[in-house]
Formats: structure tokens, C-alpha cells, sequence
């Protein structure tokens, strides 16, 4: 039996939950899954403006906390945190492990970066059209599966940071690490995938993002505790948290998280397998502690979904408050004189009534607030243009109607986000390694 | 007798570039065949279609008594480029639920 804890389930996750699991857990591996779609994009842009940078923006502070227990515990981990840049990350955990006095060996595993491969007539999945149709191609990577990982696990590194991987792999290949699974057998990774892919998002299989009191109500919700799992070489596996931990892990959030995100449940396609969820089993065993039993599979795919990000032009965006009588009323009239003011030259003009019709566009039913905020966003291909959104929006304050406050303005550079696939025989993966040592080591 | 789903199911919203999936989930599992034959595409689109516009496919999920709706053209373009307040489509959940059944 392995026990795997899940650490962080987005880059700007919290950060104590890991660090109960790292103390508390006995884990033999500590995941973080720290990489969104566009998330990738965005770090490529800060890597082109520093080299030294386009890894997580949380990388140091997560290893300060992190690194001197696991060290302790002897607890790999293991986290995609390197996102654009994974040996420039390495170096960064050996120089934070050197300031810590830690002795530890890091393996960076790259060779997601493909975007040297991609071609202007290559097909983007969602659309169907050629790439060029998407304008200024600013990063391309492909979701790796457990063969980039497996060969960094077997350096023996105390920690492992990637780029891309699909995420149920860096949960997967601990397993297929520990227990030798055959890398073939389609049953096993099926099962390891659907225990890494309920991992995925840390605090929400523990009872995170369920809330709703009076119905789905969550006991001490503010010290929500992240999840584990003991898993068995059968691929089945006991999921828990942490005794004391906030938070509630049974049937309801085990079956939410196990639909979360998932396109075709008979199909869940990754780089390992293609895994049928419906064919799983899911069992309360004790309070906060649920198995999960069975699960089949099919060969993977020839190919690999590539995350390709393009420079999307800009968004402005502008907001104020309307309140009292006839707020709704005000508001609309503001949002007609904005409509009126900007429609030649902004594209894509959306105006929102928040309070009454900007979530869903529509109500199902009456609404009638006593406080309006109305919201005004629309898109650009430069920034002068975006601006203007904001700058229109605020300037309702003298030209606009009786009683708006609180006005407030912001603009966003875009980056978009199209997939396409790719062979695998395309992809090169590379292990790097970088180790510190104690001082008194050092000495010697 | 009507009633809302929120009263008889829990829902979580997922998001794929413009596709949104939405669970539904009985929190009584002797309710999942009622919800089967009461939560067809057909209702789901109408209920939807101020938000959804492409196709709805339903997968059934027994082992866990669960509901699978994906909606393509659902999120205004995804996440990255949608200009819309709630770019994921996360609270779009509680929009399924608000949708009434006979029972």
C-alpha cells in the first residue's frame, strides 16, 4: 500500500492544507497540481521577459513550507509547478533548499514544449480549422503522460517538477512506480487514473466547492483538510484526510468530484488510457473514509492533446453602483449610454446588470434589487482601445445618470486557448537533475 | 406535485474550453430512475437555452446513480476569451436546478 496526498489543486491554492498533509499523512508522495489551460500560456509570456522566470508564482513560498518536512518524512513529491520553465524551477527549490541547509535532489522533466512542431495547417479539435486561423501563437505543450515521469521517479529525485502532464498521470505514476504495474495493463492504469483524477483537485473531494448550508452542509468548512489516498496493488484504494481536519469526505462529494470536468464518463481520455468511469464502484466504509473499487480501461491513444495559447487581444472592462429607487432603471440607462458611446469602436460590447441578469443572462423568475452594479466589458485588439471601456464607465460620473458610485476600471491582455494533437513519436522527454547539499557536506 | 431539482439533487459544473459539463446527482439514490425519465436532453435544452447553444448529450452513470449533461457552446467562447461575468460557467449548476419537475 502507497499513501498519496493531494496538495494543491490550483496554482493559487492554500497553502496550509499541504503542509498538514506533509506533517500528518505518512504519505510516501505529496502531489501538486498547480497548472489551469491557460496557465502555461501566461508563463511562457513571463519566461520570454525573464528566463530566469515562467515557472509558478508560488513555487518558493510552497517550498520553504514544504521542503523541510518532507525531507523528514521521506515524502517525494511530486507537482507540475514548473509550468513553462522546469529546470529554472529545479535550481530555484536547490538554491531554497541550500538557504534552508537541506540536502535534496530534484529531477526536472521536460520536453512538453513542442511548439516547434507545430504547423499553420495542423487542426485546432474545437473548430476544425487550420492554426493560422487563430492569430500570434505565443506557446504550444502537450499533455505528457506517466512515461515523462516514470524515468525522474527512478533517479530516485526527492522532488519532481514538470511542465505539462495531464494531471491524473502525476498521480498515476507513483503507483505504477511503487507497485510495477505494467505500463500495458489497461485495467490498473484505468483504475489508477480514476483515483488520481478525484486527487486532482485537493480540498474538493474533501467537501471543498459542495457547500450549500441547510443542504450540503460541511462540518469546521474553514479548516478544510486535503485528501489522501492508501492505495492497494489491486488499483483499488481507501480515500480519507487528515483526523481533525475541517471539511467531509463521502458518497455525494466523492461522486461530484468524480463527474467534475469529465467530457464523456465512458471515455476519459488521457495520455495513459482511456478510462471508463462508469465503471466504478464507490463505498462509505466509515465517516471521512470512502473506497473506491473497480474501474476498466482501453489502450491509449497514438496521439497526445496539445494546449496551444495565442495572443487574444485585450479586454477593458468598467463598473459603477446605481442604488435606491429606480436603481434598475438608472442602471439600464447608463448601460444604453455606454451602448450608444462605444458601439463603433469596441467589439463584442456586453453590458451586465450584476444583481439582476450578469451571471446567467437571464433570472428565471422577478428581480428587482435594491442596489444595481452595472458592468461593461467589451473586447479590443489593442490596449488604447480597451481602455477606453473603463474610461467611458467612469466617466458617467458627470455625464451619465442621477446617483452612480463606485466606479471602477480594469483591462486584461487576453490569451486564448485552442488544442491540437500531436504523435507521440514527436516527443523527446528529458530528466535534469540538480542536488544541494548541507553545509557541513559541503565542507567535507 | 412540482419540484425544483435542487430539492431532490446536487450539481457540479465543469468547464472544457467552450464545453460545460453539469452533474446531477439524486441525494437519495431510489430517486435516480425518476430523475432518468423526468431530465431528458429535450427538457434540459429548453430550460437551458438562453445559455447553451449547441448540443446536449446525456451519459447515465448507475453504478453511482448520477447524471452526466455535456453542453457544447455553452461558456461564450471559454474561459480565456468569454466576456462574460462568470467565465467557467461554475455557478451554471445552480441554473440546472432551478428547472421543475413533476414528482
Amino acid at each position: 500500500m502507497i499513501r498519496i496526498g493531494s496538495g494543491a489543486g490550483f496554482s493559487g491554492d492554500r497553502l496550509e492544507p499541504a503542509v498538514l498533509l506533509a506533517e500528518k499523512g505518512d504519505l510516501d508522495y505529496l502531489v501538486l497540481e498547480c497548472l489551469a489551460e491557460r496557465t502555461i500560456a501566461l508563463a511562457q509570456k513571463r519566461k520570454s521577459q525573464n528566463p530566469l522566470l515562467g515557472y509558478d508564482p508560488l513555487l518558493e513560498k510552497r517550498m520553504e513550507l514544504l521542503l523541510p518536512i518532507i525531507c523528514k518524512n521521506k515524502t517525494r513529491i511530486i507537482t507540475n509547478m514548473g509550468a513553462a520553465n522546469p529546470i529554472g524551477a529545479a535550481e530555484k527549490i536547490v538554491e531554497i533548499a541550500q538557504r534552508l541547509g537541506i540536502s535534496i535532489k530534484v529531477a526536472a522533466v521536460t520536453g512538453d514544449d513542442v511548439l516547434k512542431y507545430i504547423h499553420s495547417d495542423d487542426r485546432i479539435l474545437e473548430t476544425n480549422e487550420p492554426i493560422s486561423s487563430v492569430q500570434h501563437v505565443i506557446s504550444a505543450n502537450a499533455y505528457l503522460g506517466v512515461e515523462a515521469v516514470l524515468p525522474a521517479l527512478e533517479t530516485g529525485a526527492d522532488v519532481i517538477i514538470t511542465g505539462r502532464i495531464a494531471d491524473p498521470s502525476l498521480f498515476l505514476a507513483p503507483m505504477i512506480h511503487h507497485f510495477g504495474w505494467s505500463v500495458d495493463d489497461v485495467g490498473l492504469l484505468a483504475r489508477g487514473t480514476i483515483i488520481g483524477h478525484l486527487l486532482e483537485c485537493g480540498g474538493q473531494l474533501a467537501g471543498g466547492y459542495f457547500a450549500d448550508p441547510g443542504k450540503k452542509d460541511i462540518p469546521n468548512f474553514a479548516e478544510l483538510g486535503f485528501p489522501f489516498a492508501e492505495v492497494e496493488s489491486d488499483g483499488s484504494a481507501v480515500i480519507s484526510k487528515i483526523e481533525g481536519t475541517g471539511g467531509l469526505i463521502n458518497l455525494a462529494t466523492t461522486k461530484e468530484q468524480l463527474l467534475y470536468e469529465v467530457m464523456n464518463p465512458y471515455e476519459y481520455i488521457t495520455p495513459d488510457v482511456i478510462a471508463d468511469f462508469t465503471s466504478v464502484y464507490i463505498r462509505e466504509i466509515s465517516p471521512n473514509r470512502v473506497e473506491i473499487r473497480g474501474g476498466r480501461g482501453k489502450k491509449k491513444p497514438d496521439t497526445l492533446k496539445v494546449s496551444v495559447g495565442y495572443q487574444a487581444g485585450f479586454i477593458g472592462e468598467g463598473e459603477i453602483s446605481y442604488a435606491g429607487s429606480n436603481a434598475l432603471g438608472r442602471a439600464k440607462l447608463a448601460g444604453e449610454v455606454i451602448y450608444e458611446r462605444l458601439k463603433e469602436e469596441v467589439q463584442d460590447l456586453r453590458i451586465d446588470y450584476i444583481g439582476v441578469s450578469s451571471v446567467h443572462r437571464t433570472t428565471y423568475g422577478q428581480s428587482l434589487p435594491y442596489e444595481v452594479r452595472l458592468r461593461v466589458a467589451g473586447r479590443a485588439a489593442v490596449l488604447e482601445e480597451a481602455v477606453k471601456v473603463g474610461e467611458e464607465v467612469e466617466a458617467l460620473y458627470t455625464n451619465g445618470p442621477a446617483g452612480g458610485g463606485g466606479a471602477r476600471k480594469y483591462t486584461n491582455e487576453v490569451v486564448g486557448i485552442v488544442s491540437t494533437l500531436i504523435p507521440r513519436n514527436k516527443i523527446d522527454v528529458q530528466i535534469t537533475i540538480r542536488e544541494s547539499m548541507k553545509n557541513e557536506e559541503k565542507i567535507v | 406535485m412540482k419540484k425544483k431539482l435542487y430539492e431532490l439533487a446536487h450539481s457540479r459544473a465543469g468547464d472544457k474550453g467552450n464545453t460545460l459539463m453539469l452533474s446531477l446527482i439524486p441525494y437519495n439514490e431510489k430517486d435516480y430512475p425518476m430523475i432518468c425519465e423526468k431530465v431528458t436532453v429535450e427538457k434540459v435544452k429548453k430550460h437551458l437555452k438562453n445559455i447553451v447553444e449547441g448540443d446536449i448529450v446525456r451519459y447515465e452513470v448507475p453504478n453511482i446513480s448520477a447524471l452526466q449533461f455535456v453542453c457544447h457552446q455553452a461558456l461564450l467562447g471559454g474561459v480565456t476569451t468569454s466576456l462574460g461575468m462568470d467565465t467557467h460557467g461554475k455557478s451554471l449548476s445552480y441554473a440546472l436546478l432551478e428547472m421543475e419537475i413533476e414528482v
